[in-house]
């Protein structure tokens, strides 16, 4: 009790059991892969190679001159198969590069001297790495990294809470390569100039908490943040609110609030890229859930399907049963409509979960139990936005706060008549945007 | 291309839906539910106080409410909703405000009042502006002014002829100044309607709600408390002509109103501040015209004032929006 959070949030089964304790495993050398040209928020990249073309593991294959953007980069070796537009796990086709892989590995070594590194430095070699943030948003860090004149960032803070049920990539990150972590911290603050470091980690991964703060050691600079475990911890205002007692103003971001938000894989790759020279072509990934055989922490290349990584994880428990594969974890995962996806920088977890169709279309009248507006971190009223949101009420949608909604899915979890308030949140802002589009047009 | 639709259909038969892809397993049939298994140490204290004629009276009224429910919404070609639970609440509710020789065509009428027009009227579950069952409350107050304020003192209706009328303690208080052993009024052993003598049955069902986490702790509350506080405020200023704060809350409808009525999620606020606006402002009003209006009792209409004004209550009471108002 007593420990540090945000307030309302909810209590879900977190079912991190499941593979919380297991050491990341290397998955298996793909010997395809698809690598979409944006998995990133912000412009896409243009693909630098074609069809035929011979690439090498960590080669640049995309890119675009834009500010938000990163560029995507080859994550094995061998020959370009195909260029075209491709099913990627966050719901539309993008135009990604296929690579018929050879057996090569490379091996990524190195070391970097921080204090020889520039705030400039750093933030190229993110940028030229493509580095994106790695909790599931994917925004380029190089961006973050880049505050516009005048705003002075005094903390950057590593997002460890990973309070989605059932992932644990993060929690695995930390209890494994807390050193890579702390560096990476230190790389970022000196990116932004911030005097403050702090790792944000919820109380249910005490061995994680042990090892950043061993790692961290005796610097001053550096804090280890214990928080209450409870969903959404981990969204960025939440964090900050918890971390720092600070309060992101309404419509603003985080370095508003003179903080930067990063994933603690994201510090880690911060570091490969910066010792290594390695760009982002692998990550960790959690394979759990109640339908998949072998639940698993993998770290797999970039590109691999999800059904290859659903094959070494034993499989689906019962192939004739209704399941759904999402992209990331239960709350806020996106549902695959087919398993032949890649696995992107943003793929923090792929959950399997048994799902009976039917039931997840039925709901009720809501009785204004008023849970839901207990549960909402962002202190709104879902059930009105989503009844708002339902009948394209436009006006009242934007008064009562609809665009400030994270879309955590606390609301929905809450419903006792099950009413899809988040999808209807969704298309209330989507019918906001028509709206005045519309209204530009007409203008 | 055919090889991308090939892998397609390799794969298991997937469900796309929206996220959150898990719910917690509350449902609302599980709420209602509940709110039944808790109306029943109040059932037990009405039978054992009143006899069987309670039950009886408690059993047309569920059974007229579902009857209701089920007839319009069949001439309405809605989908049947009776299993929800929500009908039986309403019916137990009904026949616990009632006195024991409260005529059964009569316990009928109002419950066929409080669903079709108190709730089906307005849409059904979750639509109703009004709590179904003290609307139908109101009617039998309408049409059986007498009947409704015949009552029988405790423990005398083995059969309805041997039935022995008497006054409510707070009609005993108000007309005829005479004040009730509080330790009656605790255990129930007093005239009234079926379920509102008993204070410690309706504690007993209202704390395993709470238990439950079906009932919002502000809305027992702050009625009850704002009761306390305004029957105290007349007390001290004259302990003669005024009853006691405790008299206050274990007398008349005011237990079960605070924990079975005011809290009815569909017809209570559902912001933070408006559920104290709600609540207090329901309880000031019941003792206001407990002391000054022309009732004994006023728990009845405090809240079904207060139910009217719950729309109004949630618009102007809306939380500040995470970082709202906030300075950069």
């Amino acid at each position: 009790m007593g420990l540090k959070t945000f307030e309302r949030g909810i209590h879900p089964s977190y079912y991190k059991e499941l593979t919380a304790s297991m050491r990341v495993e290397k998955g298996l050398h793909p010997k395809t892969v698809i690598i979409p040209l944006g998995q990133h928020a912000g412009t896409p990249c243009e693909p630098l190679v074609k069809k035929g073309d011979i690439v090498e593991e960590g080669q640049k294959i995309g890119d675009v001159k834009a500010f938000v953007s990163a560029p995507v980069h080859a994550s094995i070796s061998g020959k370009v198969k195909d260029v075209d537009f491709y099913q990627t796990p966050v719901g539309m086709k993008a135009l990604s590069v296929v690579i018929e892989g050879d057996s090569s590995v490379k091996e990524w070594t190195g070391t970097a001297d921080l204090a020889a590194l520039s705030p400039e430095a750093i933030r190229e070699a993110v940028r030229e790495a493509g580095i994106v943030g790695m909790g599931g948003a994917a925004f380029p860090t190089s961006v973050k990294l880049a505050p516009p004149k005048g705003r002075a960032i005094d903390t950057v803070l590593l997002n460890g809470c990973e309070c989605e049920p059932f992932l644990s990539s993060d929690h695995r990150v930390m209890a494994e390569e807390p050193d890579k972590v702390i560096w990476g911290l230190r790389a970022l603050m000196k990116a932004v100039g911030a005097q403050n470091g702090i790792v944000g980690v919820e109380d249910n991964k005490p061995d994680a908490l042990e090892a950043v703060k061993r790692a961290a050691g005796a610097d001053s600079a550096i804090k280890i943040c214990v928080l209450e475990t409870k969903y959404p911890q981990g969204a960025e205002k939440m964090l900050i609110k918890a971390a720092l007692g600070r309060k992101v103003p309404l419509g603003k971001l985080p370095l508003d609030a003179g903080v930067v938000v990063n994933n603690v894989g994201t510090a880690v790759a911060v570091f490969e890229a910066l010792n290594y020279k390695k760009p982002l072509i692998e990550r960790v990934v959690t394979v759990s859930g109640d339908g998949i055989m072998e639940p698993k922490n993998l770290k797999v290349r970039l590109g691999v399907t999800f059904e290859e990584v659903i094959a070494q994880c034993g499989g689906l428990k019962d192939a004739s049963k209704e399941v759904e594969v999402l992209n990331g974890g239960p709350m806020m995962g996106i549902a695959q409509t087919t398993i032949a996806v890649p696995v992107v920088k943003g793929t923090s977890g792929i959950t399997v979960l048994s799902q009976d169709a039917a039931a997840a279309l039925k709901y009720n009248p809501c009785i204004r139990c008023a849970r839901c507006v207990e549960a909402c971190p962002m202190g709104l009223m879902p059930y009105k936005l989503g009844d708002q949101g339902r009948t394209g009420m436009i006006n009242e949608f934007k008064e009562w706060g609809g665009f400030a909604c994270i879309e955590c899915g606390c609301c929905s979890y809450v419903c006792p008549a099950r009413r899809p308030l988040v999808q209807w949140i969704r298309v209330g802002k989507a019918k906001s945007r028509r709206e005045e589009k519309l209204a530009v047009k007409a203008g | 291309m055919e090889e991308k639709t090939a892998e397609i259909k390799q794969g298991a038969r997937l469900v796309v839906a929206s996220s959150p892809h898990m719910r917690s397993v509350d449902s609302v049939p599980g709420i209602m539910h509940t709110v039944v298994m808790a109306l029943f140490p109040v059932v037990a204290a009405s039978v054992y106080y009143f006899g069987l004629r309670a039950l009886l009276i408690i059993v047309v009224a569920v059974v007229s409410c579902l009857v209701t429910e089920y007839a319009v919404q069949k001439i309405r070609n809605k989908p049947v909703t009776i299993h929800d639970g929500s009908a039986i609440i309403t019916g137990m509710l009904i026949g616990l405000m009632l006195p024991a020789g409260f005529p059964l065509f009569g316990v009928f009428l109002g419950s066929f009042f409080a669903i079709a027009v108190g709730k089906q009227l307005f849409g059904g579950l979750g639509f109703n502006i009004f709590n179904p069952a003290l609307l139908g409350r109101a009617f039998m107050q309408a049409t059986y002014p007498v009947l409704i304020t015949t009552w029988v003192s405790p423990r005398t209706v083995q059969k309805a002829v041997d039935a022995v009328s008497a006054a409510t303690p707070l009609a005993l208080w108000k007309f005829e100044a005479k004040a009730t052993l509080l330790s009656d009024l605790f255990f129930g052993n007093v005239a009234g309607s079926l379920g509102e003598t008993s204070v410690i049955a309706i504690l007993i069902g209202g704390l395993y709600l709470r238990w439950k986490g079906y009932v919002n702790w502000k809305l027992p509350l702050g009625y009850l408390g704002s009761m306390a506080v305004v029957s105290g405020i007349f007390w001290l200023y004259d302990p003669l002509r005024f009853a006691s704060p405790l008299f206050h809350l274990c007398a008349g409808g005011a237990m079960l109103g605070a924990w079975f009525m005011v809290t009815d999620m569909v017809t209570s606020p559902t912001t933070p501040l408006g559920q104290w606006i709600f609540a207090i402002g329901g309880g000031v009003l019941a003792i206001i015209i407990r002391l000054f209006g022309g009732l004994p009792e006023g728990v009845m209409y405090s809240i079904l004032f207060m139910n009217a004004f719950v729309p109004l209550i949630n618009k102007h009471t809306r939380p500040k929006v995470f970082g709202e108002g906030v300075k950069e």
